[in-house]
């Protein structure tokens, strides 16, 4: 298990360096460039297109052959699908989900993960081992059951049964296990001895030093919880309590050739994730060392 | 008189004392075992009761014993969809682990742009299925798409992509691979940075050519990472939907119905609830022996190697 210097030291290399072999001298990086350059590319491009399309007219891009760069920028997109679609109201839906679903991931996982890691307590290995089971059953065998569930709960049709799957996980009670696992525990410890309960080590001294793993669940969990389709699917139906998703997916449909809205809609669902991916990125490597991913 | 109160209270205090820590600790874990076992490992049990009637997601139906499983050998819809699920699975898991390495190879150089190059191959990983499917239908439409155009720039005949039976399957493959090659690329990215510097370096310093220590030093050190991925890509394959829903809805022709758009279908559409837990369990089942397969495979090599 690394310790918590390691980490942190491995996060600074990730960061300034990028990557193992810093160090050695970099032999015929062209050729690395020669490679990179068009794949990079070709990922951006889907992407590139799509920001530019939102902010086309629909006569630009339904010219033939169709136009790159538009002849002049408007935001007439952005304008209809806040005006006269429910999008807005869809936007908020997700963003209550995706907030509910990080905060709950934050306290329970951390909560849990510290409960695992450190407390010595009647049935703790059971209990965890009960926890990393659930992780073989697929989403799929669960989702008639948790709807008959949810029904008789009167949890259907609301944002409830959007978030309350979400409100833990067992990958993020493994990730903050490990995480607290590779601290040393001479901190906790000395503050014990100074006379700190345990959850006030847990609050002052434990959660403070777990920003990296607390950062990778947040960006995994709003990940999972904003970009969910399957289960609002079946959880919800009236077009009110619509998540994002469930909004761009039928929305498709109704806005068949209005490619700009389209594109103006995605893009809005798109930027906030992106955002929220290259802001925790540096975190990520570190992370994976710990839990031992790899 | 102290004494003997002191005998008295310590029978209590060692209760406290062994109550206390139970409670403190199941304090910290309770919420989210609830949460986590209450969600699944319950509904799970559930789900394998309602394989065994013939429910129809209002009422719990009648007991049938093994029907739902016998239906399920002489369902021609489903072979089909598990057809259709297995040729997914065969070409994007080799896929994306195989074309992850060599990106993750190039990435982990210190050269200049690297930020930008790791941005560019993880940002798809985090767009929506709903999102994907809607910039797919835009790319990928056979009159009007980008797609097109530069099939016609370059002199090759036109493709129906998504509206094409024969070709449906093959384009959610490439785009699945455009959006999922980011976990792969960043999983074998962190393995390599994980790789001790003194072992490629003694591979050198003996005299090892760089192919050498590549194939002798670096791969056999990534043998978990590829194990991870593997399963890990294989599971997610099985489990399509999002983006089979969102593009093309299982058409055209049936020939994008995977295992899970049935089970939905089943399930939530004509609202066999019975049988639709059983295809799940199926699903479970399928899931269970391939990662299985690929765990004891792994271990092979390893006791070979």
């Amino acid at each position: 298990m690394t310790t918590a210097t390691d980490t942190a030291s491995t996060t600074v290399t990730a960061r300034t360096t990028g990557g193992g072999t810093s160090g050695t001298k970099v032999r015929r990086p062209w050729l690395a460039h020669l490679i990179l350059m068009p794949t990079a590319l070709v990922f951006a491009a889907p992407l590139v297109w799509m920001t530019l399309t939102a902010f086309m007219s629909d006569t630009d891009i339904n010219r033939y052959p169709p136009r790159v760069w538009p002849s002049h920028f408007t935001v007439s997109g952005f304008v209809r699908i806040f005006t006269e679609d429910d999008y807005p109201r869809w936007l908020m839906n997700t963003v209550l989900v995706s907030a509910v679903a990080v905060a709950g991931h934050l306290v329970l996982c951390s909560l849990a993960g510290y409960g695992f890691a450190r407390l010595r307590f009647r049935g703790r290995t059971l209990t965890f081992a009960l926890i990393m089971a659930t992780v073989m059953v697929p989403v799929q065998v669960l989702m008639i059951p948790t709807f008959l569930m949810f029904r008789n709960l009167g949890l259907i049709d609301t944002l409830g049964a959007a978030f309350v799957p979400w409100l833990a996980s067992a990958f993020g009670v493994f990730l903050m296990r490990q995480f607290f696992l590779s601290l040393p525990r001479e901190l906790e410890e000395a503050a014990t001895i100074d006379g700190c309960s345990r959850l006030g080590v847990f609050f002052r001294i434990v959660l403070p030093l777990a920003r990296p793993a607390l950062a990778t669940l947040t960006v995994f969990t709003l990940l999972g919880a904003w970009n969910d389709l399957i289960w609002p699917l079946i959880a919800i139906s009236s077009e009110d309590t619509y998540t994002l998703q469930m909004g761009l997916a039928t929305f498709a449909g109704a806005r068949h050739t209005e490619w700009s809205a389209l594109m103006a809609g995605n893009l809005v669902a798109t930027l906030p994730l992106v955002a929220a991916f290259i802001l925790a990125q540096r975190y990520f490597v570190a992370t994976m060392s710990f839990s031992g991913l790899k | 008189m102290s004494v003997t109160l002191g005998v008295r209270r310590v029978p209590a205090r060692v209760g406290t004392r062994r109550l206390l820590p139970d409670l403190t600790g199941w304090g910290f874990v309770l919420p989210a075992t609830l949460v986590i076992v209450g969600l699944s490992l319950f509904p799970a049990v559930w789900a394998l009761l309602l394989s065994l009637r013939d429910g129809d997601l209002i009422s719990g139906g009648a007991y049938v014993g093994l029907q739902n499983y016998r239906d399920m050998l002489d369902d021609p819809d489903l072979l089909a969809a598990t057809g259709h699920t297995l040729l997914y699975t065969v070409l994007f898991v080799p896929g994306s682990v195989i074309l992850g390495l060599p990106l993750a190879l190039m990435l982990n150089r210190p050269i200049r742009l690297i930020g930008f190059y790791r941005t560019c191959i993880f940002v798809p990983y985090v767009v929506s299925a709903a999102a994907t499917g809607i910039l797919a239908n835009f790319v990928f439409d056979p009159e009007f798409g980008i797609a097109d155009t530069v099939l016609q720039a370059v002199g090759l005949p036109r493709l129906g992509f998504l509206q094409d039976p024969g070709q449906a399957m093959i384009v959610l493959v490439v785009i699945s691979l455009w959006g999922g090659i980011g976990l792969p690329a960043v999983v074998y990215l962190a393995a390599l940075q994980d790789i001790p510097r003194e072992l490629t370096e003694a591979a050198r310093v003996d005299g090892a050519a760089g192919r050498h220590v590549f194939r002798h030093v670096v791969v056999p050190q990534l043998r978990p990472a590829t194990v991870f991925l593997v399963i890990w890509q294989t599971i997610d394959a099985l489990q399509l939907f999002d983006l089979v829903y969102t593009t093309t809805k299982g058409q055209p022709l049936d020939s994008t119905t995977v295992i899970v758009f049935y089970l939905y279908q089943q399930a939530f559409q004509l609202f066999h609830s019975g049988y639709g837990a059983a295809v799940a369990y199926g699903l479970f089942v399928l899931t269970l022996a391939v990662s299985s397969v690929a765990l004891w495979y792994s271990r092979r090599g390893e006791a070979r190697s």
